[in-house]
């Protein structure tokens, strides 16, 4: 007897939730295997990984105030992804966002009122749209890949935000660091939670996640955008637009990310700095799938990678750990994601080692 | 005049130097699409390759062996990605972003302990009396040894698909993978040649750039050159000898930056340094243009998973 993988009738919907919970488990005893290959103790250097950065207050705070971001990047893409439209250049967006966003705090510095945050988010919101028009423009009107073009668009925001505070925005006082002035007071957003970090932002992304929750499951758009993303042929008779869900996805995507940024730039930063964000559009990616897409999901995933990226800074000052770490843990669960995943739609069958059944099956046992 | 010759002598072989790493890792992804699945993991195959091999290179002090342990560590990351979309059928576009991102981290992970070492790399050569020839030496036989073995798989890539049985049968299951294997080849298998052929010439591209063209590591190093790579494959409409155009292309622009500093131009270092990022999105959106091209061009299984029983 062999094992052999088997299409379900119908997709399970018990894996389809189950799976990032196999995902995260599996992740956890990886990090167990890494953590005693390079000789430290496995369990207290999970406990430092895990536990120890959300033990206090002020690192509760901190899970949320990381989380905020993910958050609002994820549910910008998945709104794209639900609809097979792949803007993995949120991280430009994203930087795009912090940039505008920031130029108004910078243009203002005399600002002595909190409604200066209002002009700052819109401006933020814009120039991720702004930076996320360009893919789709060029997939609709020229067929170009979106996510070749999204991605080389992270490349050039990077590079554009590094120019502007090494020269035109240089703060002159600043040492001759690349870093601009100081935003006014006014001009960060508000502390939720006294003794943390944790700001305003994180409204803003729960806001989001309530708003998308409606999006796709009670409005015609965010119906059609589904319906483009699981059968494609059957909405183009429809008469659903391909270029609109294209525009729609990407604008989405581009806007929480952008105001995402701004959340960066005038929150724990408080001024613009060559990179604003530790790689929050490349981690939202993984936090989309991990949540299914779904609101709800994307919510719980974005608190585990926050997790992630505390656990990196735990244990690089616990451990003598590159906080590299991160990275690798995030790619295993979403490696892990992926391989469970398979479950949904297929289960594992024994198959008897020479079964006289279609040479295809059989031929395929022998690999899997 | 010799002068003036003898500098666009340099400047083709900083192009060739410069373009190399492009021609490797975009010539294993054509491979890979060539038999039916897109592998977005190339730039992280590449740091793997590059921090591999540079690791053992650093150990050992021979940066040939480097060199092997970086293609082989190329082939290992297509490897996971071979089995989870072709054993296991997931998504090859999330399986391949999933590669690339554990690629950056693995890579900046294990090499935090080599990022100030110096090591000696592979030089370019320099055949007695032939490499001294004016211009013609320096034109002809003054690369590195990675730039003829980049035109060497080129051609060896060419003919392999376009001149063997066995290409045919790669390009048979890119084409239609249900016909393929109606007839009774092992698509699974092949495809799993494919993407780990695919894998290691990214770890090559890696290690060539790690131990020969800037012979160090720093996180990241590569730069998106693993994304340029698969621009340049739709770029060169899946044929080999346009990978080479593609590349060196791109090799000249990454160039205009240091020579335009060179030259004291007055534009900040980070508006030219976008100079290939920009290009890549330009000659992207020309050839993608022409949709019946692409579509007469292109894998007609590109992306899609196998699974004989669907």
């Amino acid at each position: 007897m062999r094992l052999k993988l088997e299409l379900r009738p119908q997709p399970s919907r018990v894996m389809a939730w189950m799976s990032p919970l196999i995902a995260a488990a599996a992740t956890l005893v990886a990090g167990f295997a890494l953590f005693s290959l390079l000789g430290k103790d496995p369990l207290q250097a999970l406990q430092v990984f895990f536990v120890k950065p959300v033990e206090t207050r002020y690192g509760l705070g901190e899970l949320l105030l990381k989380a905020s971001p993910l958050m609002l990047c994820a549910i910008g893409l998945a709104a794209g992804y639900r609809a097979n439209v792949w803007n993995i250049g949120a991280e430009g967006q994203l930087t795009l966002g912090a940039i505008c966003g920031g130029g108004v705090a910078l243009s203002f510095p005399g600002a002595n009122s909190a409604w200066i945050l209002l002009p700052m988010i819109v401006a933020g919101a814009a120039g991720g749209m702004a930076w996320a028009s360009i893919p789709s423009w060029l997939k609709t009107r020229f067929n170009a890949n979106e996510i070749l073009t999204s991605l080389m668009l992270v490349y050039v925001a990077t590079l554009f935000l590094s120019w502007l505070v090494q020269g035109p925005w240089r703060d002159p006082e600043g040492y001759n660091f690349p870093q601009s002035k100081i935003f006014p007071d006014a001009a960060l957003l508000p502390i939720l939670l006294s003794g943390t970090r944790l700001h305003a932002g994180f409204l803003i992304s729960l806001a989001a996640i309530a708003i998308a929750w409606l999006f796709f499951a009670r409005t015609l758009i965010g119906f059609r955008m589904q319906v483009a993303g699981l059968a494609p042929a059957a909405a183009n008779y429809a008469g659903i637009s391909a270029k609109r869900t294209v525009w729609f996805g990407m604008l989405i995507g581009g806007a929480a990310a952008g105001v995402a940024g701004v959340g960066e730039a005038a929150g724990p930063i408080g001024q613009l700095l060559p990179s604003v964000s530790p790689g929050y559009g490349f981690a939202a990616i993984i936090v989309a799938f991990v949540g299914r897409l779904h609101p709800v999901g994307i919510a719980l995933a974005s608190l585990l990678m926050s997790l992630l990226y505390l656990g990196g800074e735990s244990a690089q000052i616990s451990l003598a750990l590159p906080s590299a770490v991160t990275g690798v843990f995030q790619g295993t669960l979403l490696f892990f994601l992926l391989a469970a995943d398979v479950f949904i739609n297929f289960r594992v069958a024994l198959a008897p080692r020479n079964a006289p059944s279609s040479a295809t099956a059989a031929g395929f046992a022998s690999r899997a | 005049m010799e002068n003036a010759a003898d500098h666009v002598a340099t400047l083709v072989a900083l192009t060739l130097a410069a373009g190399t790493p492009l021609v490797f890792a975009a010539l294993g992804e054509l491979v890979t699409e060539k038999s039916g699945v897109l592998n977005l993991g190339v730039e992280g195959m590449m740091l793997v390759g590059a921090v591999v091999s540079f690791i053992v290179a650093a150990t050992t002090r021979q940066p040939w062996l480097g060199a092997l342990a970086g293609t082989a560590a190329g082939a290992v990351m297509a490897a996971i990605f071979g089995v989870l979309t072709l054993s296991l059928m997931a998504n090859q576009v999330a399986t391949g972003l999933a590669l690339s991102l554990f690629g950056v981290g693995l890579s900046a992970f294990i090499g935090l302990g080599y990022v100030s070492v110096v090591i000696e790399g592979i030089k370019p050569l320099s055949l007695a009396g032939w490499s001294d020839f004016p211009i013609l030496g320096k034109l002809f036989f003054g690369h590195s040894p990675f730039v003829y073995l980049s035109l060497l798989l080129c051609a060896l890539v060419q003919g392999f698909l376009y001149r063997t049985r066995a290409g045919l049968v790669v390009r048979a299951v890119g084409e239609s993978a249900s016909a393929a294997h109606a007839i009774g080849y092992p698509v699974i298998a092949i495809r799993y040649g494919a993407v780990m052929f695919g894998g290691a010439c990214a770890g090559l591209g890696g290690a060539y750039m790690a131990v020969a063209y800037t012979p160090l590591w720093t996180e990241g190093m590569t730069a998106g050159r693993g994304w340029i790579a698969l621009a340049l494959v739709v770029f060169a409409t899946w044929k080999p000898p346009r990978v080479l155009a593609g590349a060196y292309l791109f090799g000249g622009v990454t160039l205009v930056q240091f020579q335009a500093q060179a030259m004291g131009v007055a534009v900040p270092s980070q508006l030219l340094a976008m100079l290939p990022y920009l290009a890549t999105i330009v000659v992207l959106t020309l050839i993608s243009r022409n949709v019946s091209m692409i579509r007469l061009n292109a894998p007609a299984s590109l992306g899609q998973p196998f699974h004989p029983d669907t």
